[in-house]
């Protein structure tokens, strides 16, 4: 076993796993959101990121460029409702919360795309 | 290649590998910092406990952490929020201070620093477009070398082992800029990112100090780039033999080639003089020096320059006397033992008696103290000294030797003499056939004609790409002399300084020091010998229109259509002839 494995398959898991809690729900419904649930889904997912740096394989760099695509509309989400919560001034429509939802959904596809490589680099390595 | 260079590419990767921890410590604590500030309660607005918003919070610790500091938003903080603030501030302190260490520890990493000049390396040498040599080893005729490509133009790549000897190549200063990299040679994948299998490649120097690095520079030359030219130095005849095994196609051996020219200047001493004259470095002067005499010879040190020199007197019918340490008598030659420092050991040799005497151990030191004493014992005495390390110079021109023999310069006298001007070789080895009495008038006739100054060597072909012009009118059938080509472009009557060595037709036909009525033909290669100023004036006259027909019939072609057709009108037809 492998310290550096398990923690990086942890924190990409994890970073699916928080990511989806955000996502489920009615989505224009502000309160099966929770704010909390998409602040740790971009500190994990920002974290899983830099993990995935500096690794010169294939597989690798398509891990890499799965997470960034996740950082990034998870910033994206996380600036609207920003935009929404503060600068807006109307609070948290049901608009608003579908906007953000929306984008932490596709988010969550690059999550799964990442899982999905770590699930096949692991069946590769068959041990 | 691709592959090995793609291992020197990622250095932006490696940078981000190394930054990783930090980078993560930086985001966990920034996290932490911003949830804390957002579960503190906050001060009491309107009857109820306010807490910050993850949007205020994060804009808070941002210019917290980063020491900018706006004060306390939307509203003054509790005491609470305070007490958290104090934590955040001292874990993004601890934060940035981890990761600023973390960046200036890597950029003063020598590794680092190696891989990103490597990558500057690889890169500067892939963008070459111009011909170049890749010369491996810049030590003394490293340099020498260097300096004479790029006075001729053209363009070279450097791969040193040496850190001190490649900081003296940023002091001196080059006409174009030579990448250069501190590795070792012997590597083939250090050659590789030195061009060796780049398109522009024109040729492989390989001129380290270690014979086995010059030999595995030829071995590599020789399987990778089999087009590419290797010219490899070789001090040890084993290393020469082999290199000649596997085709290298020049090879560099200082002693050999000085003893065959010793024996060259024994018997023929204009031929060796005329030999100086034309592979001298450009520039130089030749001095008229005395030549070896015939007679009695002392040879001090029986290594491999002592050998190689026995071996050229022998050849010549020279009585030879060999003074050393450990003698070996071979019924042949009169051995004493001795190292010839001392009187003793010379006199015993025959010193008073002998008209020659060489130094040739591999301690400067000894060699210049059998110099002096040997010259205190006979005034007359022809003295051949070897220096071996060129921090001795002012030693050796302090004592004014007949020869002094320096291997380093030896070396690259000839290399320059081969990439110079590739028709030089079959010339000079014509010259080595010839006659005595031939080399001597010859000698003559062009340093009357040109100085003792070593000249220019330049061999031109008249063919459509190097020479139009000439080609063009050749091949419309005028008969073109040398004597009529050869004038100066600013004034027909006056000749250029140049002379014309040799000239060689395409049908294995060749002419030595081609007479001034040679009439010349599509196709001829010439070998010129002339001030820079005087080959440049031929190349010009070879590829100009204009200037050809200035230099031909005295007349200044007019440019442009309009003026081409109104000329046409005026004289009918041209008549090409000189008057």
């Amino acid at each position: 076993m492998n310290l550096e494995k398990v923690i990086f398959g942890f924190f990409i898991v994890l970073a699916a796993t928080l990511n989806f809690g955000f996502f489920v729900g009615d989505i224009d419904n502000p309160v099966h959101h929770d704010v909390y649930e998409l602040f740790a889904a971009l500190v994990v997912s920002l974290i899983a990121t830099v993990l995935k740096f500096g690794d010169r394989t294939q597989i690798g760099a398509v891990h890499l460029s799965t997470s960034l695509v996740a950082d990034l509309q998870l910033v994206a989400a996380a600036m609207v409702w920003g935009y929404s919560a503060h600068v807006a001034g109307a609070g948290m429509t049901p608009e608003m919360t579908a906007r953000v939802v929306s984008l932490s959904g596709g988010a969550l596809f690059a999550n799964v795309v990442s899982v999905i490589i770590l699930i096949a680099e692991t069946i590769m390595q068959r041990r | 290649m691709q592959q090995a260079l793609a291992r020197h590419h990622s250095i932006f990767l490696l940078i981000l590998r190394r930054l990783r921890a930090p980078l993560i410590l930086l985001i966990v604590l920034f996290a932490i910092a911003v949830l804390g500030l957002t579960l503190v309660p906050g001060p009491v607005v309107d009857g109820e406990t306010s807490y910050l918003s993850f949007f205020h919070a994060f804009y808070f610790i941002s210019y917290t952490a980063t020491t900018i500091g706006f004060g306390e938003i939307p509203y003054t903080f509790s005491d609470q929020q305070r007490l958290w603030v104090i934590v955040s501030i001292y874990l993004s302190v601890i934060g940035w201070a981890y990761t600023l260490g973390s960046v200036f520890s890597l950029l003063a990493d020598r590794s680092l620093r190696q891989a990103i000049a490597m990558q500057g390396f690889v890169r500067a040498v892939r963008r070459l477009r111009e011909p170049f040599y890749l010369v491996c080893g810049y030590g003394e005729t490293g340099r020498l070398i260097c300096d004479a490509l790029d006075r001729m133009g053209l363009r070279v790549v450097v791969i040193e082992v040496d850190e001190t000897k490649l900081g003296e190549l940023d002091l001196h200063s080059y006409s174009a800029d030579v990448p250069a990299l501190c590795a070792d040679a012997a590597n083939p994948e250090t050659l590789q990112f030195g061009g060796l299998t780049h398109a522009s490649c024109i040729g492989v120097i390989a001129l380290t100090n270690d014979d086995a690095t010059n030999l595995a520079i030829a071995i590599a030359a020789r399987l990778l780039a089999p087009k590419v030219p290797a010219l490899c130095r070789a001090e040890h005849t084993a290393t020469s033999a082999n290199m000649t095994s596997f085709g290298t196609r020049h090879i560099l051996n200082p002693f050999e080639r000085f003893s065959e020219t010793l024996a060259l200047s024994l018997h023929a001493p204009k031929a060796s003089q005329l030999f100086d004259w034309l592979t001298g470095l450009p520039g130089s002067h030749v001095e008229q020096r005395r030549d070896p005499p015939r007679g009695n010879w002392i040879v001090c040190g029986h290594g491999r320059f002592g050998r190689l020199l026995v071996d050229a007197m022998d050849s010549e019918a020279v009585p030879v006397t060999i003074i050393d340490i450990d003698p070996k008598p071979d019924g042949i030659h009169r051995w004493v033992q001795g190292d010839g420092t001392g009187a003793a050991s010379l006199l015993e040799a025959g010193v008073r008696e002998a008209t020659g005497i060489v130094c040739g151990t591999s301690s400067d030191v000894d060699n210049l103290s059998i110099a002096v004493t040997a010259r205190e014992l006979n005034q007359e005495l022809f003295v051949i000294l070897r220096q071996n390390h060129e921090s001795n110079r002012a030693l050796f021109e302090a004592f004014e030797s007949d020869i002094t023999v320096v291997p380093s310069r030896v070396i690259a006298h000839e290399c320059i003499a081969i990439l110079s001007t590739p028709l030089l070789a079959p010339f000079l080895a014509e010259i080595r056939r010839r006659d005595e009495e031939w080399c001597g008038a010859l000698l003559h006739r062009l340093t009357r004609h040109l100085g003792w100054r070593v000249p220019r060597i330049r061999s031109q072909r008249v063919n459509l790409s190097s020479a139009p012009a000439l080609y063009r009118r050749l091949m419309r059938g005028e008969t073109i002399t040398l004597e009529r080509l050869l004038r100066s472009p600013a004034d027909r009557s006056m000749a250029l300084d140049c002379a014309v060595l040799y000239l060689e037709r395409d049908d294995d036909d060749h002419r030595m020091t081609p007479a001034a009525d040679e009439k010349l033909r599509p196709g001829d290669e010439l070998l010129f010998a002339g001030t820079r100023r005087a080959l440049e004036d031929v190349a010009l006259i070879f590829a100009n229109e204009h200037t050809l027909e200035y230099i031909l019939t005295g007349r200044d072609l007019p440019g442009g259509r309009v003026w081409e057709m109104l000329a046409q009108r005026k004289h009918g037809k041209r008549s090409p002839q000189l008057p």
